[in-house]
């Protein structure tokens, strides 16, 4: 029994392709295997993600990302996890939102990347926000900023890449479109017109989204001792 | 409103002279106390720069705690460092993920860094039917117990919330009546309001359950020193302004990210002549302005105010004179009006009389930031001066225990942020309302369509007898 690198659950390392149950989420099948290839055998993170993306404004704050309701459920037990997932976004105004960005009957998104204006996820302090994001299988925000709090939740939980980026790419942007957002090179891919839009470095914030959030960071580098029981 | 260049509000004498008589007042009356912030660290400095009496090294508040806290002679806006953390306080919400995470990373057999330094407030969704939100108060009990947490304000006759001789309310009142909100400390909560506790000087800021997580393990937290913002609020108060309205008028200013990353500190004589419970209204909001900190110079307001309620030791800091900071915004509050922040966010500020055609169907008053014993004491001064009745159903619901033996009713975090379906006062119908709390977001009270207005104790007392929204001067 290992440590997935992205999810700090455990990887049965013997049910090839082995990944943890957190990365039954991760869009694209080919996707899943190369991260949770990388988490059982120790290879690099993903270096890009492609899909389609879901497009927000200004300001979303925590309530419309997770409203208050749900927040009963337990991120840290795992099918309360997936549970939250299947809530991700749910309190975006309908009619200024009528494309969900988890479709009816559905419990995952359609939408591994989320675009987004100034200050994303403010309001409450709540994990659940991008926890529920990660949960429903997004993997990547683009946004011109973020609260503080929310931005750091994404780092210390490795759910989700806080990408920012100085582009309005909320008014450039439509919600279905399919993109590639690379984090290596910190550029963003409009794949239908091949436009490209500079991202802001995540900086010394990837690394520990890369390894799956602030625990397993900590224990990669050697700050914190393995966990006693997992 | 104007920014100025930074002018010193305390005098470098003055700081010491407060400082000074702080500390010789402090151990003269408590020759037994203990050091708080020595947790285990590198070697200290043997003399701290406040100790010296000379200023090398000039700092906000904020950066003066957060020195103190990471053993360093100085700390910059920017620099990251590992804070010593004196308090950590968690409620029913986050509570049960924040030990999930601390048992899943340092195993089961763990203990937590200190079982005094925890405070576990079950709060948000207690006096409800959901058996999770049940459930989740059973985990918080049972937590307390296994790790002996000595500040655990449980809740266990949920049918009537008054025969719960520990239970508090809602945690950042409750957190302030019970002593936990001191001078130059560190303070982290699962809760962005608890940036609230900055009123008494003391560093507070809101984090995940993941970071809280790590400091139950550890006491320990990696944070950025954050650049302090100056908002000097001098004039007299006219009688128709509450704490509240300074806040709306400052989130106006500076939108509902303009204190991103920031340290947002209150001084100038209107904070000075404020009681605690209103410096709390300011402080509250800091997040509402995406701030990470706020706070109030600590004063005898202050020390009274602790004093009444803890015999702890405490070491108060001011700012130094010539502390830098990174904007500077000054108010003359005798020329601000009774404002309101419309849907659908908390920069959305309007004056009362501008919304005055506004037809409401309810009014709230309440919450961690509206619902302390000032606040209906305000708001029934207002009542009973109108003499009138309220046209539109009003709710009133204190924040804590304390504040419902003056006002009789239902404490609890509620509806103030949704909450389960049979949460007190949730909005379930898209309905019109002015409100004492803090946020007022599509969905924030329920209902997603609802629409909350943002205003004082005064305001939402005046829409309540107007059934509109209602500027406080026709009333008072």
């Amino acid at each position: 029994m290992g440590f997935c690198s992205l999810h700090s659950r455990p990887v049965v390392q013997s049910r090839p392709p082995a990944w943890c149950a957190g990365h039954q989420h991760v869009a694209s099948k080919k996707l899943r295997r190369q991260v949770c290839q990388a988490a059982s055998t120790g290879e690099a993170p993903p270096k890009s993600f492609k899909g389609k993306c879901f497009v927000v404004k200004h300001n979303i704050d925590t309530d419309q990302i997770i409203p208050a309701e749900y927040l009963t459920l337990v991120p840290s037990k795992k099918d309360e996890y997936e549970k939250l997932g299947s809530y991700a976004m749910i309190g975006l105004p309908m009619e200024l939102y009528p494309t969900r960005f988890i479709s009816e009957g559905q419990t995952k998104t359609e939408y591994p990347v989320v675009i987004a204006g100034d200050n994303f996820g403010c309001g409450s302090s709540r994990e659940h926000a991008p926890v529920c994001m990660g949960a429903a299988g997004a993997r990547v925000v683009v946004a011109n900023s973020y609260a503080r709090i929310f931005f750091r939740n994404c780092v210390a939980t490795g759910e989700l890449y806080p990408c920012e980026t100085d582009e309005n790419l909320w008014e450039g942007l439509t919600t279905g479109d399919e993109v590639e957002v690379d984090i290596e090179k910190d550029v963003l891919t409009q794949l239908s017109t091949g436009k490209t839009f500079p991202l802001k470095p995540l900086g010394e914030a990837k690394p520990v989204v890369d390894a799956g959030g602030i625990f397993q960071y900590a224990r990669s580098q050697g700050m914190i001792k393995q966990a006693a029981t997992a | 409103m104007s920014m100025a260049g930074s002018v010193p509000l305390v005098g470098k004498s003055q700081l010491r002279q407060l400082e000074q008589s702080r500390r010789s007042q402090r151990s003269a009356a408590r020759k037994s106390s203990r050091v708080l912030n020595a947790v285990e660290a590198p070697p200290a400095p043997t003399r701290t720069p406040a100790s010296t009496g000379a200023v090398k090294h000039p700092m906000t508040m904020t950066e003066k705690i957060l020195a103190r806290h990471s053993n360093n002679q100085k700390v910059a806006p920017g620099e990251n460092i590992w804070t010593n953390v004196d308090k950590l306080m968690t409620h029913d919400v986050c509570g049960p993920p924040t030990f999930g995470i601390f048992q899943r990373e340092f195993g089961m057999n763990a203990e937590v860094w200190d079982n005094e330094k925890i405070i576990l407030i079950p709060d948000h969704y207690i006096f409800t039917e959901d058996p999770r939100a049940n459930r989740n108060v059973d985990f918080l009990r049972e937590m307390a117990h296994r790790y002996r947490i000595k500040y655990f304000y449980d809740i266990q006759n949920r049918a009537d919330f008054h025969a719960n001789p520990d239970y508090k309310g809602v945690c950042h009142v409750a957190l302030a009546q019970e002593g936990h909100t001191k001078p130059g400390e560190v303070l982290f909560g699962t809760d962005s309001h608890t940036c609230n506790a900055g009123a008494f000087g003391q560093f507070a800021t809101g984090i995940g359950n993941t970071d809280a997580g790590f400091i139950v393990g550890t006491g320990k937290l990696l944070i950025k020193v954050p650049p302090t913002m100056r908002f000097v609020l001098e004039g007299e108060m006219p009688p128709y302004l509450l704490a509240k309205d300074l806040i709306l008028q400052i989130i106006g200013e500076i939108s509902v990210a303009g204190g991103t990353y920031k340290a947002m500190e209150f001084t100038g004589s209107a904070i000075s002549n404020m009681s605690m419970e209103e410096r709390m209204t300011i402080c509250n909001m800091v997040v509402e302005a995406g701030g990470k900190n706020g706070v109030c110079p600590p004063d005898q307001v202050t020390f009274d105010y602790v004093d009444q309620r803890s015999s702890e030791p405490y070491e108060p800091v001011l700012s130094d004179d010539n502390a830098s900071y990174v904007e500077e915004y000054r108010f003359d509050v005798s020329k601000i009006e009774p404002l309101v922040a419309a849907p659908h966010s908390p920069d959305n500020r309007k004056t009362a009389h501008e919304c005055s055609s506004t037809k409401i169907d309810r009014v709230y008053i309440g919450s961690c930031t509206g619902g302390k014993t000032e606040d209906f004491q305000r708001a029934a001064q207002l009542m009973h001066k109108a003499g009138g009745q309220v046209k539109v159903p009003t709710f009133l619901v204190p924040a804590t225990q304390k504040v419902w033996a003056d006002v009789y009713t239902l404490p609890v975090a509620g509806s103030c942020l949704g909450g389960p379906k049979d949460t007190f006062a949730r909005l379930n119908e898209p309905q019109i309302c002015v409100s004492t709390t803090n946020r007022n977001f599509p969905g924030r009270m329920g209902h997603k369509d609802g629409q909350v207005y943002l205003a004082s104790p005064y305001t939402a007392a005046a829409s309540a007898l107007a059934g509109t929204v209602a500027d406080p001067r026709n009333y008072l």
